[in-house]
C-alpha cells in the first residue's frame, strides 16, 4: 500500500516538522518513505509545503501531486490543494484558519479547529501535531503506539517535556469528535 | 550489526558519509539549494581529529583550498550548486591536470546566469563534456535517493583515490532536500599510500611537485595520452546502469538522477496498462554505460530520454545505441520536475506509434 | 668555504632574464630554510607569473597553483597538516590583480603561512604589460602612453592595505637594489617563516624587485628605477608587527 501525503499552511506552523513526524513514524514502522519540502525564499512567512509518502515499495517520484491524504492549516493552502485530492482521500482542514468550505463529495473532509483547541489547551504551535492526532484515528496509517516511540525518538533528551506536550496534542486530535 | 536507518536529508547524508569516508578537509561557500553540507560539515568537522571545515572567501578559493588539501595527500571536498561550480572549473581543470583525487558535489540548480533555485539538470554538459579548459573527465555520479548520496560520497571518494582523477556526486535540489531512510555504509579505514603528495620530503626522497604546467608541447602531450590510457581503464572498469523492467521493453525511458525515480513510477503505471516499458538509468555519466544502453537494442524498438534539461544527455544515448533506434526527448527546466502523469503519457503516444508500425 | 648554493636551492639553471631579482630573492628564500633546517617540512606554492617554474628551483616539496590562488592553495595544505611550514611565492598580477580576493582573505583569517611577495609594477612572463602595481606614468606594452591613473586607476600599495587587517602578524616592504637592502631582505624574510614556526598568523614581505627586460633597461638602470621611482612610490619599512604581543591571536 502506498499513501501520498500533502501538508500545506504558513511557514511557522510546523508543516514541515508535521511531515517528518509522519516520515520518521512510518521508518520506524519498518517502510519506505520520502519527505519533500518546499524551499527557497518562500519559507519564511509566505506558504510552506511538504510531501511525505510512505510504502511498501520503493518510492518512485517524491513529489506528491494528488494526494491520498490532505492535511491543509490555512486558507490559501485550503483553496490551492482542496481539488488536487485523489477520488475517495480525505482532507484535514484547520478550520481555525480556513473559512471557505468544499463541496466535493467523493472526499471525506474532516474539520478541527486546530489551531484554536492548541492554543486553549497552552499547546501553542502544537496544532500541526493536534491535526496529526485526528489523522491517526481516521485513517489508520500509523499506530498510537507508533507516534508515541517516534515522538520519544524525535524530542532530544533535554526537552523531556516536549514529549508529553505532543503526546496530549496526539491525544486531543485523535479524541475530536 | 547493521547500523539502524535514519531520517535525513540528502545534503546531510552526504556530508556525513564523506566524513566517514575519511573526507578530513571540507571548503565551501553558501548557495541554494546546498548549504546543508556546508552546515553539517560546520558541525561535525570540528570533532574530528584532524577535520578541518573553512568557509572560503569564493568558489574559487574553495576548489583551490580542496586543490592545496588534496595535493598534501588528504580526502577533501567541496559542494556548491549551478552557478559556483562554474566558478570552480579553473580548479577542477587545475586538479585534474594534476592528477590529484578529491570530490565536488553538485546540486544542481536551474540555468543559465542566476537561473532558479529549484531542481535542474541541466549541468550535465558541464560535469561530462566541460568541467573546465583543457583535456580532462571527472568521474561522474548521480545519485537518485537518499541512500545514494551518501553511498556514492564513499564511492566516489575512493574511485577518485584509485584512478588519481577528481570525482563528482551530481545530484539536484531534489535530493539534497528530500528525506529518506538511509543506513550508512560499512567503510574500510585503509585509504592508499600517497606518495607524490608535496607534504615536506623530510629529507628523505627527492622533492615532489603537484604541476600541470609542461612548456615542452610534447611532454604536454604525453601527459595527455597517459591520462587518457588511464581513463580507458576507468571506463572499462567503472561504467555503471541499473535497469528496471527492460527485459523485454519495447520502450526504453531512460534518465539520470531524481529523474530516474519519475520515470520509475511512469513504467509502473505503463505497465499496468499492458505497455512493455522499462527503465534504464545511467548511474554514472562519466564513464557512460554505453554497453547497458546496447544490451537493451534486442527488444527495444524506440528510447525516450527524460531530463529536467533541454535534453543535454540525448546525445550520449544516440551515440551508445549507435543511432539504431529513434531517441525522443521529454524535459522540464527552470525547476520544473516532470511528473509521472506527463512521462507516462509520452509513453503512450509511443506505444500507440509502435502498434500502428510507425515505430 | 665562503660561499656556497644553498641547498634548498635546486643546482639547475633558472628561466629568468639578466639582471632579474628573483634569482637574489630566490637564494634569500632558501638561505632562509637552510638555516632554519625546515626544507623537509616546507611546502611552497608558486602560481602564474614569472614565479611558475620555480617548482624546478626551490628542493622542497611544491605545488604550482592556478593565477591568484596561491593563498588558497597554501591554506588548504597548511589547514590540512599545521605542522608543515607553507609559503607561497607571487607577483604583483598575480597577488594584487586575479588573486586580491585570496589575499585579503588569507590575510584576515590570520592563515599561519609566509608569503613572498615581487612587486616589479609590471607583468613579466606575458611581455609586459600594466600591473596593478604599474606606477603613473609608466609606459606598459598595455598602457603605450604612461598609465593615467584617470584613465586606469591607481597603483595598489598592498603592504599598507594588508597592514589594516587584523589578521596580519607582519608586513614589510624590501627592496634588492643594494647589499645593504638584500640584508635586510633576508632578515625580513627570516622573520617571515620564523613568525609561521612560533604560530604568530600570517606574513606577507613585499619586495620591490627590477625586470629589466620589460622596462626595456639595462640590469644597472633597473636598479636605479627602483631607488629613484619606486621606493619613493612604496616606502620601505614595516607596516605591521604583531610578533611582541603575541601573534595576531595574542596567544603566542
Amino acid at each position: 500500500m502506498t499513501s501520498e501525503i500533502q501538508l500545506a499552511g504558513f511557514g511557522g506552523q510546523g508543516i514541515l516538522f508535521a511531515g517528518k513526524v509522519l516520515a520518521y513514524c512510518g521508518m520506524l514502522d519498518g517502510r519506505e518513505v520520502s519527505w519533500l519540502p518546499s524551499y527557497g525564499p518562500e519559507m519564511r512567512g509566505g506558504t510552506c509545503n511538504c510531501s511525505v509518502t510512505l510504502s511498501d515499495e520503493p518510492i518512485g517520484s517524491p513529489t506528491v501531486y494528488n494526494p491520498d491524504i490532505l492535511i491543509v492549516m490555512n486558507e490559501p493552502s485550503f483553496v490551492k490543494y482542496i481539488n488536487e485530492v485523489k477520488p475517495g482521500g480525505c482532507a484535514f482542514v484547520n478550520t481555525t484558519l480556513v473559512d471557505s468550505v468544499s463541496d466535493r463529495k467523493d472526499i471525506d473532509i474532516y474539520n478541527i479547529p486546530a489551531t484554536a483547541m492548541a492554543e486553549e489547551n497552552g499547546l501553542t504551535g502544537g496544532a500541526n501535531i493536534v491535526m496529526i492526532g485526528m489523522l491517526i484515528k481516521k485513517t489508520g496509517i500509523i499506530s498510537m503506539d507508533g507516534i508515541e516511540s517516534t515522538i520519544r525518538k524525535m524530542v532530544p533528551p533535554k526537552k523531556a517535556q516536549l514529549i508529553e506536550n505532543n503526546m496530549k496534542a496526539i491525544r486531543m486530535g485523535y479524541d475530536f469528535e | 550489526m547493521a547500523e539502524e536507518r535514519v531520517l535525513m536529508k540528502g545534503n546531510e547524508a552526504l556530508a556525513e558519509a564523506a566524513i566517514r569516508a575519511g573526507c578530513r578537509c571540507y571548503f565551501g561557500y553558501p548557495i541554494t539549494p546546498q548549504t546543508e553540507i556546508a552546515a553539517y560539515m560546520s558541525k561535525r568537522m570540528p570533532k574530528i581529529e584532524g577535520g578541518v571545515f573553512l568557509q572560503a572567501e569564493s568558489e574559487i578559493a574553495a576548489i583551490n583550498m580542496v586543490y592545496g588539501a588534496a595535493a598534501s595527500g588528504v580526502r577533501a571536498m567541496t559542494s556548491s550548486s549551478s552557478p559556483g561550480v562554474s566558478l570552480k572549473s579553473e580548479g577542477i581543470s587545475y586538479i585534474a591536470g594534476c592528477d590529484l583525487p578529491c570530490v565536488i558535489v553538485n546540486v544542481q540548480r536551474g540555468g543559465p546566469g542566476l537561473g532558479g533555485i529549484q531542481p535542474s539538470q541541466s549541468d550535465y554538459y558541464m560535469a561530462t563534456k566541460a568541467g573546465g579548459h583543457g583535456d580532462f573527465h571527472l568521474l561522474v555520479f548521480a545519485p537518485a535517493s537518499v541512500q545514494d548520496m551518501a553511498d556514492f560520497a564513499v564511492w566516489a571518494f575512493e574511485s577518485a583515490d584509485k584512478y588519481r582523477m577528481p570525482a563528482m556526486i551530481l545530484s539536484d535540489g531534489l535530493l539534497g532536500q528530500m528525506m529518506e531512510p538511509v543506513v550508512f555504509p560499512e567503510i574500510s579505514s585503509a585509504q592508499p599510500e600517497k606518495p607524490w603528495a608535496a607534504v615536506g620530503h623530510n629529507n628523505a626522497r627527492p622533492h615532489n611537485i603537484i604541476n600541470s604546467l609542461y612548456l615542452q608541447p610534447d611532454e604536454l602531450e604525453a601527459s595527455n595520452i597517459q591520462r587518457f590510457e588511464r581513463y580507458e581503464v576507468v571506463k572499462r572498469e567503472m561504467a555503471s546502469a541499473q535497469t528496471y523492467l527492460t527485459e523485454d521493453a519495447e520502450i526504453i525511458v531512460t534518465g539520470y538522477g531524481a529523474t530516474s525515480r519519475i520515470i520509475r513510477s511512469a513504467v509502473n503505471a505503463a505497465r499496468k496498462e499492458g505497455i512493455k516499458a522499462g527503465m534504464l538509468r545511467p548511474v554514472t555519466l562519466w564513464p557512460f554505460p554505453e554497453q547497458a544502453y546496447k544490451d537493451t537494442l534486442s527488444t527495444a524498438k524506440v528510447y525516450l530520454d527524460v531530463e529536467m534539461s533541454m535534453g543535454q544527455m540525448v546525445n550520449d544515448v544516440k551515440l551508445a545505441i549507435e543511432c539504431k533506434r529513434p531517441v525522443h526527448f521529454f524535459g522540464h527546466t527552470g525547476g520544473i520536475i516532470p511528473t509521472p502523469a506527463e512521462v507516462l503519457a509520452q509513453i503512450k503516444a509511443l506505444d500507440e506509434k509502435i502498434r500502428k508500425g510507425d515505430i | 668555504m665562503i660561499l656556497e648554493r644553498p641547498k634548498s636551492l635546486a643546482d639547475v639553471s633558472t628561466h629568468f632574464c639578466p639582471g632579474c631579482s628573483h634569482g637574489i630573492v630566490h637564494r634569500l628564500v632558501s638561505e632562509v630554510m637552510d638555516e632554519l633546517q625546515i626544507e623537509g617540512r616546507t611546502v611552497g606554492i608558486c602560481p602564474v607569473g614569472c614565479a611558475v617554474t620555480s617548482y624546478n628551483y626551490f628542493t622542497c616539496d611544491m605545488i604550482e597553483a592556478a593565477h591568484g590562488r596561491a593563498p588558497a592553495v597554501a591554506t588548504g595544505v597548511k589547514r590540512a597538516n599545521p605542522d608543515k611550514v607553507v609559503f607561497t611565492y607571487q607577483g604583483d598580477g598575480d597577488l594584487a590583480a586575479i588573486g586580491t580576493a585570496e589575499t585579503v582573505h588569507s590575510a584576515t583569517r590570520g592563515e599561519n603561512i609566509t608569503v613572498i611577495f615581487i612587486n616589479n609594477t609590471i607583468y613579466g612572463m606575458t611581455g609586459g604589460q600594466m600591473a596593478p602595481t604599474t606606477l603613473p606614468g609608466q609606459v606598459t606594452q598595455t598602457t603605450p602612453y604612461g598609465r593615467d591613473p584617470r584613465y586606469a586607476g591607481f597603483p595598489v600599495r598592498i603592504c599598507e592595505m594588508v597592514s589594516t587587517l587584523s589578521g596580519c602578524a607582519y608586513a614589510e616592504r624590501v627592496a634588492v637594489d643594494s647589499p645593504a637592502h638584500v640584508k635586510a631582505a633576508k632578515k625580513a624574510i627570516m622573520k617571515g617563516f620564523r613568525n609561521q614556526l612560533d604560530g604568530m598568523g600570517f606574513s606577507i614581505i613585499e619586495i620591490l624587485s627590477t625586470c629589466p627586460t620589460n622596462w626595456g633597461m639595462t640590469p644597472s638602470q633597473a636598479i636605479e628605477r627602483v631607488r629613484n621611482e619606486m621606493i619613493p612610490y612604496y616606502p620601505l619599512g614595516v607596516y605591521k608587527d604583531m610578533t611582541d604581543k603575541g601573534g595576531v591571536f595574542g596567544d603566542k
